[in-house]
């Protein structure tokens, strides 16, 4: 699992899941379409990936379905990351 | 006509998808006053049937209650019937500010503006005193209402795990960017019956700069010592913000709703909330039951004293009985199945027993969390509830389910 990857999952597991909560989340999990996380908390993922990942995702491509597992999560931040490292 | 074939034909495939999935609603046809005690066809068709009511939102016993009904009618003869227009050309009588001074000394607010519905003043609030230089940040449970509004309104959009004063912490600084934070709850959650913590939730809005908006529909008339709502419960009256509310629960029953608070977020609502301005206000029959009922309840707090009895005997019994329910101190009691078709089971035949209440399931509830939820009334005598507990012993034991705990009922629901 790349550090990314990490990342995102470790952020999904403790911002959406509540004590107690067992699911697992792998990379293919999905979240949106799957009631993990809702159209309004998906506002603290952008965030919280623009923030953490030094990128700007334009609202254009932050669509629920852009946001529904982990892989596409990752996906897009790849896609918006500059040049400059990642502030983990 | 374009209603072609097609059309109904898609429709009908939707509708048939929603049986398909036990999601199907059906309404009761109700042949009586709302009362304790009512009377039901159902399904249509079937012979009238006298049951207990145990899952009304009549907290206070006052949805029929004579002097109510006697004030409407008094109202409906010196105001008339409807009033054909919006509050702002020419549907303001001087009732409709009367009620909104009587509702904001109640509430202890600055000033108050009636809605035709809660759910109206939740859909209006947000657009009117927001916009994409500000942040909502809501408890996750909050009512579907509050989730349209904030969806209609350009402020950033967030939320905070259920009563989860660190988590709503770690929002509020990470939002402190935002021109203005507000912090968005319900008092009383309407599905599980547990209270916000709005003291801990003030004490971070002060030390964060956020305003709080507090939807008190199921606490106003009977949480607290004289009723005001969940922020005398928890010893912040007159630190809300704005709170939300309904005359169409505790407060008679029968509809309208309100924004109050903060003279200057209450006025932003009169000029911009679209609910308010297109769309006519209470009707004055309306507004005159709703004058006596706060008359009713600031002279004395009887009802709201014998709503908090019922409600712990009625959780003692419950108990008692081998129930697995919501812990809380509020007159909303949810018996816990998890299962979806075991709530809609059991709900059918406590019907039978003479007991109506109703199955909540996915998605009212999470799914995996189905349940009966009761709803305790002043109008409720001691043998009301003992009469229901013998049908909820009745019909658990059918089912199972007594002296089951969660794990237990979990693993019997496949879950």
């Amino acid at each position: 699992m790349d550090e990314i990857t990490k990342l995102v999952r470790d952020y999904v597991i403790r911002e959406y899941l509540e004590e107690g909560d067992e699911r697992e989340i792998t990379e293919t999990t999905p979240l949106i379409s799957g009631g993990i996380v809702d159209s309004f908390s998906m506002v603290s993922l952008k965030r919280f990936l623009e923030k953490k990942c030094n990128i700007q995702i334009s609202d254009a491509c932050a669509t629920p379905d852009a946001f529904d597992t982990v892989q596409k999560i990752v996906g897009l931040v790849h896609k918006f990351q500059k040049a400059q490292p990642v502030a983990v | 006509m374009a209603f072609i074939t097609a059309f109904r034909n898609r429709y009908q495939a939707e509708i048939d998808g929603i049986k398909a999935a036990g999601l199907f609603k059906e309404e009761r046809y109700i042949h009586s006053p709302q009362w304790s005690e009512i009377e039901v066809e159902f399904p249509a068709g079937s012979k009238i049937k006298k049951c207990i009511n145990i899952c009304a939102n009549n907290y206070l016993g006052l949805s029929s209650h004579p002097e109510v009904i006697a004030a409407a009618h008094a109202g409906l003869d010196s105001r008339g019937y409807g009033m054909s227009s919006v509050r702002f050309i020419c549907g303001t009588q001087d009732i409709h500010r009367e009620l909104e001074n009587r509702l904001t000394e109640f509430l202890g607010t600055e000033d108050t503006l009636l809605f035709p519905s809660c759910m109206d003043a939740n859909a209006g609030f947000f657009e009117a005193c927001l916009n994409e230089q500000d942040v909502m940040i809501a408890d996750r449970l909050v009512h579907a209402s509050i989730v349209d509004g904030m969806r209609l309104c350009k402020a950033m959009q967030d939320t905070f795990k259920h009563s989860d004063m660190g988590h709503l912490q770690e929002k509020l600084q990470e939002h402190m960017d935002k021109r203005s934070r507000m912090i968005i709850t319900d008092g009383v959650f309407s599905m599980d019956g547990d209270m916000a913590k709005l003291d801990e939730i003030v004490e971070l809005a002060e030390k964060y700069d956020a305003m709080v908006f507090l939807d008190d529909s199921h606490a106003s008339g009977f949480i607290g010592r004289t009723g005001r709502g969940t922020h005398e419960h928890c010893g912040v009256l007159g630190k809300i913000d704005v709170i939300t509310t309904t005359l169409g629960k505790a407060l008679g029953g029968a509809s309208g709703g309100c924004v109050s608070g903060r003279r200057e977020l209450v006025e932003m609502c009169r000029q911009r909330a679209r609910p308010f301005l297109f769309s006519n206000s209470v009707a004055p029959v309306i507004v005159a039951g709703a004058l006596k009922v706060l008359e009713l309840i600031t002279a004395t707090t009887e009802r709201r004293d014998k709503l908090e009895w019922n409600a712990q005997y009625w959780r003692g019994l419950l108990k008692d009985a081998g129930f697995d329910i919501k812990e809380g101190e509020s007159p909303i009691v949810p018996v816990m199945l998890y299962d979806a078709k075991l709530a809609q089971d059991f709900a059918r035949d406590l019907f039978a027993e003479g007991v109506y209440a109703i199955g909540f399931f996915f998605p009212v509830v999470p799914k995996g969390q189905a349940r009966i939820r009761t709803q305790l009334s002043a109008a409720h005598e001691k043998h009301h509830l003992d009469f229901a507990i013998e049908a909820f012993k009745k019909v658990g034991e059918k089912h199972g389910v007594l002296g089951l705990g969660k794990k237990e009922l979990l693993a019997r629901a496949g879950a």
